[in-house]
């Protein structure tokens, strides 16, 4: 019997879509000892488009996330973002004042273990003013307004903006690390697992407000996710690794209902 | 010049992990012209739906070009850039699957209106084409603030088609639409699509009761 070859059907580059990547990744590599954590992975977002990650776990998902936040370096490669000021330099080559302002004003991240994004014992208006203020707004009347704008856009309630995350429920510490992400209205806004671990039914809730601050303020969002029906919901496209690798990339219903590698065939078919 | 010219286009599915090849269809040709319908016929399992799927790039043909003109030049559906083919889906080419995929905690009439608000459309107006198509659509209006994912098989399938059909399109594929409607329901189907190909709308459709839509039909296609 023949054996099935990969399919390798090469697209062309974009032709209607005129406007330039606002990211643009090449050959990001990271080690960790004798670990390869991720291996020459490249990846362009447009401008408005959500684009999900998934893969199996330890596929290096949440690492290249950290990457892109410049929390962690990289061995190899080159990141652009086109934000102004920064737009010809590659942000993995800045000294660490400068990708420290970069990731105030243009990159929000939401972890999937809150304790990473925010301060527990803090209030949660707090944790979302603390942003304001690294940014270097120091008048109390706009962070507090700015802060409760930023939380009621992730619809988080009014009445809890005291409280510390410590004493919120899973799904109301996402919608403080969301606020805390979006208050600065970033260019890119990073998702780590923002819904896993949440009550199937906080789960839609969460998702619901993530489509709309989508449609609302057209972030350009990287969502990771284990959930195929989180990242369909979301996605536009998606990209899928492997082994610290990018194995497939494609339209998020293309790549759910016509996969073409078989690791992608193998992940889909076992979450179906 | 055509508004879509199919040329020799295939598809078949590589299951890696039973080392098998199924085959979808092969070697489809046809062009269609803006304000016609084309009618897709075939056997279950021909490949009708593969090839809908194929055309919305849902499935990624394995051969063959697909060349449609967009309102900013031609490009090949078969391999255009995915962000290309995302712009495309928002703004050109809509496509009404047989089922709707319903999201917890958002009202049909929401659903319907959402194509809508992502075209930059107020809450106000896309609400208001939401019910004007579903109350057209006969579905009954006490349930439109409802979560759908209870509703009956035919009611789901009027939530899909208005959602699918609301933002105005320059190409529609539609893949049994009809199924599960009541024949209210067709007769005000059958009137929408009429409306929408005298305004210039070409649609590709697959229709288990051609009846349905006799006398709107142009061309026919026959997959083997
Ligand atoms: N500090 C470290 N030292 C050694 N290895 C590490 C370290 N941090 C991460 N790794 C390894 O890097 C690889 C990639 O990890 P990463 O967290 O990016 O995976 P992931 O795809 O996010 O997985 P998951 O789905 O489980 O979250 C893993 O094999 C992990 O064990
Ligand atoms: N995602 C898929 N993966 C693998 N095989 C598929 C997939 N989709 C369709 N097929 C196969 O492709 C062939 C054509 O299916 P398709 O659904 O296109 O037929 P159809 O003409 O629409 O049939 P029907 O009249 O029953 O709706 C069938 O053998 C089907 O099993
Ligand atoms: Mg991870
Ligand atoms: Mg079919």
């Amino acid at each position: 019997m023949p054996q099935p070859q990969p399919h390798q059907r090469r697209l062309l580059p974009p032709r209607l879509v005129r406007q330039a990547p606002l990211l643009e990744l090449r050959g990001l590599s990271k080690r960790y000892g004798r670990i390869v954590a991720v291996q020459g992975v490249n990846l362009e977002l447009y401008p408005g488009e959500t684009v999900g990650i998934v893969g199996e776990s330890g596929s290096g998902k949440s690492t290249v996330l950290r990457m892109l936040n410049l929390e962690e370096a990289a061995d190899a490669g080159t990141y652009h973002l086109a934000v102004p000021g920064f737009t010809e330099q590659n942000l993995f080559a800045l000294d660490r004042f400068h990708q420290r302002q970069l990731r105030i004003q243009q990159i929000g991240i939401v972890y999937q273990q809150p304790h990473m994004g925010l301060r527990m014992q803090a209030t949660s208006g707090g944790n979302v003013a603390e942003r304001l203020i690294m940014a270097g707004e120091r008048r109390f009347a706009t962070l507090r307004r700015a802060a409760s704008d930023a939380l009621a856009s992730s619809e988080f309630p009014a009445d809890r903006i005291d409280d510390p995350p410590a004493v919120l429920s899973g799904g109301m510490q996402q919608r403080v690390q969301l606020a805390k992400a979006i208050a600065l209205r970033p260019a890119l806004l990073l998702l780590d697992e923002p819904t896993t671990g949440l009550d199937v039914s906080i789960q839609a809730l969460v998702l619901d407000t993530l489509l709309r601050l989508r449609r609302e303020r057209q972030i350009t969002t990287l969502i990771v996710s284990h959930d195929l029906g989180v990242i369909r919901t979301l996605a536009d496209r998606v990209l899928v690794m492997r082994h610290g690798a990018v194995v497939e990339c494609g339209l998020t219903d293309q790549i759910l209902d016509d996969p073409q590698h078989p690791y992608t065939q193998q992940l889909v078919s076992a979450r179906l | 010049m055509p508004l879509l010219q199919v040329e020799d286009l295939s598809k078949n599915f590589v299951i890696h992990a039973l080392g098998r090849t199924i085959p979808a269809f092969q070697g489809v040709s046809f062009t269609l012209e803006a304000g016609s319908l084309l009618l897709i016929r075939g056997p279950n399992g021909a490949g009708k739906s593969s090839l809908l799927r194929c055309l919305y790039r849902t499935y990624l043909p394995d051969g063959g070009r697909a060349i449609y003109a967009t309102a900013d030049g031609t490009i090949d559906l078969a391999s255009a850039a995915d962000v290309d083919i995302a712009l495309l889906r928002r703004t050109e080419i809509g496509h009404v699957t047989q089922f709707l995929r319903p999201r917890p905690r958002v009202t049909a009439l929401d659903l319907v209106a959402e194509p809508l608000l992502v075209a930059g459309h107020s809450l106000a107006e896309a609400r208001e084409a939401a019910a004007d198509w579903l109350g057209s659509l006969g579905l009954k209006a006490a349930i439109w603030q409802a979560y759908p994912s209870t509703f009956s098989g035919g009611e789901q399938q009027k939530i899909n088609l208005a959602r699918a059909m609301i933002a105005p399109r320059r190409l529609l594929l539609l893949d049994e639409p009809t199924a599960a409607l009541d024949p209210d329901a067709r007769a005000a189907l059958r009137s929408r699509i009429s409306t929408l190909k005298a305004a210039g709308v070409a649609m590709i459709g697959v229709f288990h009761h051609p009846e349905d839509i006799a006398g709107l039909i142009d061309v026919e296609f026959h997959v083997a």
